[in-house]
């Protein structure tokens, strides 16, 4: 028997990252731009998605993945909206992998879409570490998670590219401070964009809506 | 936890690369781990001893390294190493430093292999 010492270098998640940049390709080509939504449980990503699929519809060609550990209830509540919608059912996994994002969009004509929405499971760890070929990854933070949520999960922040406080209808009444939810983000995240955004009362959504259409607009377009 | 699902790509990888060249047995697998990384050693210890059983890595240690985070201060206009994950700012200045370039790792360096004692031409790949 004869030992030695191997040196490599090789990413644990290469295989994702890999089939992850391949749909990036795929999502280029066929000129959608993907949002990935992520969030601890209960933050209303899917409740933006109700509100966000409503305002774009008119104009936009939208569809959406929805992932959870179990139930079809996002889906079905998604569903009414008119766009396309299917759940990604994980069983016991904590996010999504670029695998179930290959499978779930057997069958859909991409090229017929603008807009194509993945909301997360509700986990402010493990999506973090999982590239799913989005063109955006926005995180949400309710503000009655507490303030100091973002030095509590730095690497979620630190890897998304907006951050949606919602729920901002409330804030007074759960004494929630801006400020510091704002510089602790900006400490994990210096320069992030952030907006504040109500579901329900439809604060912010506007901003939301521009700043989504203005990164589509920003993204390449496919060459002919 | 998705330290379990970390592990099983680990495990995969490492047995394909053991069939492909030949190693009977693979002893340990050293790992660099960045603190953005967002993967939890003692959970990824604990879930590779269990993805590991029944493989060509059954009972091999895992040897972590946790690298520093470190970011690039445009004012110092130099690298710098930071403290912590919860205050990505430049220690020396306090300048807020997005611009990551080390922290986020999570990858294999290097393997300790045994293979049969035969005139075997290196397999690395």
């Amino acid at each position: 028997m004869s030992t030695r010492i191997i040196e490599v270098r090789h990413g644990i998640l290469k295989k994702n990252d890999e089939l992850a940049a391949r749909l990036r390709a795929r999502f280029q080509e066929a000129g959608v731009f993907v949002v990935n939504l992520v969030s601890g449980p209960g933050a209303g990503k899917t409740a933006l998605l109700e509100r966000t699929l409503a305002m774009l519809r008119p104009d936009y060609r939208i569809a959406a993945l929805v992932g959870d550990l179990a139930t079809e209830n996002d889906a079905t509540r998604l569903a009414r909206s008119g766009a396309p919608i299917r759940q990604i059912s994980t069983g016991t996994t904590c996010h999504l992998e670029a695998e179930m994002i290959e499978d779930a969009l057997d069958g859909w004509a991409l090229g017929d879409l603008d807009f194509l929405f993945i909301e997360n499971v509700g986990n402010l760890v493990c999506p973090a570490s999982y590239d799913l070929g989005e063109n955006l990854r926005a995180v949400l933070f309710s503000v009655t998670e507490g303030e100091d949520k973002p030095l509590k999960y730095p690497t979620i922040f630190n890897t998304s590219d907006l951050a949606l406080i919602t729920k901002i209808d409330i804030a007074d009444a759960v004494d929630f401070d801006r400020d510091l939810a704002y510089e602790n983000i900006h400490r994990v995240r210096p320069g992030l964009p952030i907006i504040d955004t109500s579901a329900r009362r439809a604060d912010g959504l506007d901003a939301w809506l521009v700043a989504l259409k203005e990164k589509q607009r920003a993204t390449p377009v496919p060459v002919a | 936890m998705h330290e379990l699902s970390i592990a099983i790509n680990l495990v995969e990888y490492v047995s394909e690369e053991a069939a492909q060249a030949g190693w009977e047995r693979v002893s340990a697998v050293h790992l660099k781990i960045g603190p953005l990384s967002g993967v939890v050693s003692d959970a990824l210890l604990f879930s590779f001893e269990v993805a590991a059983a029944g493989t060509v890595l059954e009972a091999a240690r895992l040897i972590i390294e946790d690298v520093p985070i470190i970011a690039f201060c445009p004012t110092c206009q130099t690298e710098q190493s930071l403290p912590d994950t919860f205050s990505l700012a430049c220690p020396v200045c306090d300048t807020p430093t997005p611009d990551i370039r080390q922290g986020r790792e999570m990858e294999v360096t290097a393997l300790e292999v045994h293979s049969a004692d035969v005139h075997q031409e290196d397999a690395e790949s």
